[in-house]
């Protein structure tokens, strides 16, 4: 599927209260198209809570409910239930929320929530941060990093949500990027198709939080998987599949790039290279990168 | 044909929310509600529940299901009781504010630490300001009867407010007792199929409960203030609606007891407020002239009763509750209603809390006191403090 073949039809309309080059909203734009009009979408306290403007307004043509931060999975729960009982099976239930609202305090609702076998799509979009409340550190804050509460950089690495989901045992999970919307787009295009609890996680690079220029979403996602700091993948009947550039840099066939080539273009990594270059820190966030690699190669393949 | 069934007040929630047909139960087990969650699973084994019951991770979950359930227009029910409900309380709110009628049976036990699982109402009490219509029963009869009567009230259009009917942790959840269950048909037509006020549907895509305006919220807050002064008129209506079909009848906001030609009136509610009819008979016989009102509805306030019962007598209220720093809630509230309205004078009780059991020669106790003056400055812990 190229770009030129995504569905033209737009349910995230004009109106929307987003930062230029948030990276949510391109994620978004790609998953309406790729669900289309039949889904109903649940949105924690997270950005989009501000994205789909103000009230009595909206920016998007799917049915939205908002609910509070911790409560995604378990109000996407009832929506399906809700819609099941009324014998509207073929609309797509989907909870929305940012990495806050999954990795740290919605993970009780979403681990229940697939556990139970709930029929839905959870997608997270990862900013690693807590962006609308002002860039505070998440659990997916990578090591290193500046936030408002990790002044001098974050001192733990991030937790790997995708093997958290994926001792779930649920039908299908996958990462994407929204730097590469056609995999993106294949990626929802498949969960929706399963029955069962699919988890979609979407990083998506923030130009305020990450303090780079709204011009380069894209190239800030590009980079993260390049070198490796972010991995493509799906995970479907126990089994884990690579793609795109990660497909190769797990085979080896490509070298995944030197880590400081994507975090010297974020302001949130500046202390590791002003007033002079953090050798050792920069080599720890290296090391982290390559053993979550091996273990992608031992422990999943 | 209706029938009588001898069983606790658990279950006979239980039996209650399933003949009201809800489509969706989300639920988490907590002592000493556990009967009721499993009374469930049970007419859901038999076939007689043919709604879908999500066992949710955490109370929290429970609600915010329920809400996410009852945001597509369907019937929802669920049930909790101490911690759970506190667990509960953000979406308590959330689910009052989205004007989502979820209707809930709390079962009142205490709030630790440390860890005691008998009756108290502090836990419900401290929900009283999340918007949510709070209703209290004294027996398993009213539990059943007002059960399926909170789902008329809140899924009401004039309404649209979810309900809790709160009863004392063993004393009823625990104790059985004889109750008439009406057929199935004729609670059917009591309780229609609800028709809701919004819906999250794919043909109408709208955006609920996004960012709102300081002066649009506050509309909001007004319109839930309306709803609850609807529900006042309604609670009447519908008692007497279902007097008339079933020929059963509780009270209306207030259940009054023996309150003609009396100086005292009592004021209590839950276990304590069954209990009192019997104190208050033997008062009288004894030629005390106290009569009973007990509350059967905390949210919407009763404040027009409460004035009315002032011309007529003294009151005296018992709190199985304490709003620490200040007074029991009842007590504080019962004044509040009276303040610049009425002369008469209001004696506060504390008893009850921690389990301590209330018995009718307690309560007699209490209302002597009262009569005698002992508690005209302050409220009296009674059984703590020496009056």
């Amino acid at each position: 599927m190229a770009i030129k073949d995504l569905p033209r039809q737009e349910c995230y309309i004009p109106g929307s209260a987003a930062c230029p080059g948030c990276p949510a909203t391109m994620a978004m734009r790609t998953v309406f198209k790729a669900i289309g009009k039949n889904m109903v979408m649940i949105v924690p306290a997270c950005c989009t809570a501000v994205i789909e403007s103000l009230h009595p307004n909206t920016s998007f043509d799917i049915p939205t409910m908002n609910i509070a931060f911790e409560a995604a999975a378990a109000g996407a729960s009832g929506v399906e239930a809700g819609f099941r009982m009324q014998g509207k099976t073929d609309t797509t239930v989907v909870a929305w929320a940012g990495d806050g609202g999954t990795y740290d305090i919605g993970i009780q609702a979403l681990s229940g929530a697939l556990e139970r076998q709930t029929n839905f799509i959870y997608i997270c979009y990862n900013n690693e941060i807590y962006s609308n409340t002002g860039i505070q550190r998440s659990g997916a804050t990578p090591f290193g990093a500046w936030t408002t509460t990790t002044v001098g950089g974050k001192t733990e690495f991030r937790k790997e949500m995708g093997e958290i989901i994926m001792s779930h045992h649920i039908p299908y999970a996958a990462q994407a990027c929204v730097s590469y919307p056609e995999d993106l787009y294949n990626k929802v295009k498949k969960a929706k198709g399963i029955k069962g609890p699919k988890y979609i996680e979407i990083m998506a690079p923030c130009p305020p939080g990450w303090r780079f220029g709204m011009e380069r979403t894209v190239e800030m996602g590009t980079m993260a998987v390049e070198t490796g700091a972010w991995a493509l993948y799906e995970y479907e009947n126990e089994k884990m599949t690579f793609n795109g550039k990660s497909k190769l840099i797990l085979e080896g066939k490509i070298k995944r790039k030197p880590i400081e080539d994507w975090i010297k273009y974020q302001g949130r990594f500046r202390h590791l290279f002003i007033p002079k270059k953090d050798v050792e820190r920069i080599k720890a966030i290296e090391e982290h990168i390559d053993q979550m690699w091996e273990r992608y190669r031992t422990c999943y393949l | 044909m209706s029938s009588v069934m001898i069983d606790t007040g658990n279950y006979i929630a239980a039996k209650a929310s399933v003949m009201a047909r809800p489509d969706v139960v989300a639920a988490y087990p907590i002592t000493p509600q556990t009967t009721l969650v499993e009374g469930i699973a049970n007419h859901l084994a038999t076939g007689e529940f043919k709604g879908e019951y999500i066992c949710v991770e955490s109370e929290h979950s429970a609600m915010a299901a329920c809400i996410g359930a009852s945001a597509t227009g369907v019937r929802t029910f669920t049930g909790t009781s101490s911690h759970g409900l506190l667990l509960m309380h953000e979406m308590l709110h959330w689910a009052a504010l989205a004007r989502l009628p979820v209707i809930m049976c709390n079962i009142n036990r205490v709030v630790g630490p440390g860890w005691n699982i008998w009756a108290d109402e502090n836990d419900s009490i401290s929900q009283r300001d999340t918007g949510w219509i709070q209703l209290y029963c004294s027996s398993n009869q009213e539990i059943f009867d007002t059960v399926i009567q909170a789902f008329k009230l809140g899924e009401h259009e004039k309404v649209s407010l979810p309900v809790m009917i709160s009863y004392n942790a063993f004393i009823l959840s625990h104790t059985s007792m004889p109750v008439n269950v009406p057929d199935q048909k004729d609670v059917d037509d009591f309780l229609p199929k609800r028709v809701p006020k919004w819906k999250l549907e794919v043909e109408n895509p709208i955006t609920f409960g996004n960012i709102i305006l300081p002066h649009e919220y506050e509309q909001v807050r007004k319109e839930m203030q309306e709803a609850q002064e609807n529900a006042k008129k309604l609670i009447p209506e519908i008692s007497k609606d279902w007097k008339n079909r079933f020929g059963r009848h509780h009270g209306d906001l207030i259940e009054y007891y023996k309150c003609d030609d009396v100086d005292y009136i009592l004021l209590s509610m839950g276990a304590i407020g069954a209990e009192s009819k019997v104190a208050i008979d033997n008062l009288q016989k004894n030629g005390f002239k106290v009569g009973l009102a007990r509350f059967r509805v905390l949210r919407p306030f009763p404040t027009e009763e409460i004035i009315n019962l002032s011309r007529k007598a003294n009151l005296i209220v018992i709190d199985r509750n304490i709003s620490v720093g200040n007074e029991g809630v009842m007590f504080n509230e019962v004044k509040g209603a009276l303040f610049g309205k009425s002369d008469s004078t209001v004696s506060g009780f504390i008893a009850g809390l921690g389990g301590k059991d209330v018995t009718f020669g307690d309560i007699e106790k209490i209302c002597k006191k009262a009569i005698e003056g002992k508690a005209k400055d302050h409220q009296i812990w009674y059984g703590l403090e020496e009056v």
